[in-house]
């Protein structure tokens, strides 16, 4: 029964001469191309770590959106992901995550304390993680529900759509 | 809850002129300092308290005794916990260290110290454990400003 043959389906070619080329600008398909291949960092600090691993787990799949492989190494990566509060004692570290990172690269603040500091407001934790670094994307809540992480992800992928992609620029 | 142990060691504390209660289902003894190091060791040693649960301090900014150092042990015979009070002054905020009787303690001080400010007389090893190195002042104290931070990296703005 394995051995039954499969049915050769012959597929209508497309003569030569139609649809060879495209035309587009070299922003829009720089563009349209790195906003499906997002590498996530995580940088996970803290109790939203469980929400950042279901909103990567299969209800609500962030592979959708080409964001699923995690790099443990930020040199691999192009989207810092901070998930929980940060410490002042853990500052220098985040700081030196996000200058090893090659360009380009976007930050994202998952959850409140990453992106103000939240409720703490004390000695040790750091009142927002753009007192530090520049962040493109902030998802606020306590934590954030996978709806609001999925908005920020699309957020994200459509500023780096309409934006500029320089081959050549001043650093590189 | 009766607890046999606490009968001894309520004999025993109060023959020694100490403050003693039951708090809880915790024997708590109120000492002065000098008299920590001897008591622990007693307990440890005839009462066989094990395990040293931890060190911490209560700051009362209007007493004139304004700290109060707490360490909670434990017996794995008895399956008690005792607590110990001692008072120190702001001028002075020493106790004796307690590693040469428990291991552990060397941390706990350490986090203690960080917190406090409290001097753990012979604990030679009172570097920062929780924060780092350059810090000011002692967070837990009441008088810390509860929004001055003290950032290693430069803020952006």
């Amino acid at each position: 029964m394995y051995g039954k043959p499969l049915p050769v389906v012959s597929v209508p070619r497309e003569p030569a001469g139609t649809f060879e080329f495209i035309t587009t600008k070299k922003d829009e398909l720089v563009g349209w191309a790195r906003k499906f291949s997002l590498f996530p960092y995580p940088f996970v600090t803290a109790c939203c770590a469980m929400e950042f691993m279901a909103v990567s787990a299969s209800a609500y799949d962030t592979d959708r959106f080409g964001a699923a492989l995690p790099r443990f190494s930020p040199r691999q990566a192009d989207l810092l992901m901070i998930v929980g509060t940060v410490t002042q004692k853990q500052a220098p570290i985040l700081r030196k995550v996000y200058e090893q990172m090659c360009e380009p690269k976007w930050v994202m603040a998952f959850g409140v304390c990453a992106t103000s500091g939240g409720f703490y407001q004390n000695y040790a934790s750091l009142p927002g993680i753009d007192k530090i670094i520049p962040v493109d994307v902030y998802i606020p809540g306590c934590p954030p529900r996978p709806e609001m992480v999925i908005d920020g992800i699309m957020k994200l992928q459509e500023r780096i759509a309409q934006g500029r992609h320089p081959i050549i620029n001043e650093t590189f | 809850m009766t607890v046999p142990l606490f009968d001894v060691l309520q004999q025993e504390f109060s023959q020694a002129g100490e403050r003693t209660a039951v708090s809880h289902g915790v024997f708590v003894i109120e000492l002065a300092p000098a008299q920590l190091l001897p008591t622990v060791e007693r307990l440890q040693s005839a009462h066989a308290f094990d395990v040293f649960l931890d060190v911490t301090a209560v700051d009362w900014p209007d007493h004139e005794l304004r700290f109060e150092v707490v360490h909670h042990f434990y017996s794995t015979t008895h399956k008690v916990r005792v607590r110990i009070k001692t008072r120190v002054a702001e001028s002075s905020p020493a106790v004796a260290t307690l590693r040469p009787l428990y291991g552990s303690a060397g941390y706990m001080e350490r986090e203690c110290h960080d917190m406090y400010g409290i001097v753990f007389t012979g604990n030679d090893d009172l570097r920062p454990i929780l924060l780092y190195e350059g810090f000011t002042g002692h967070p837990l104290r009441k008088d810390y400003p509860k929004q001055f931070e003290q950032p290693l990296v430069p803020y952006r703005f």
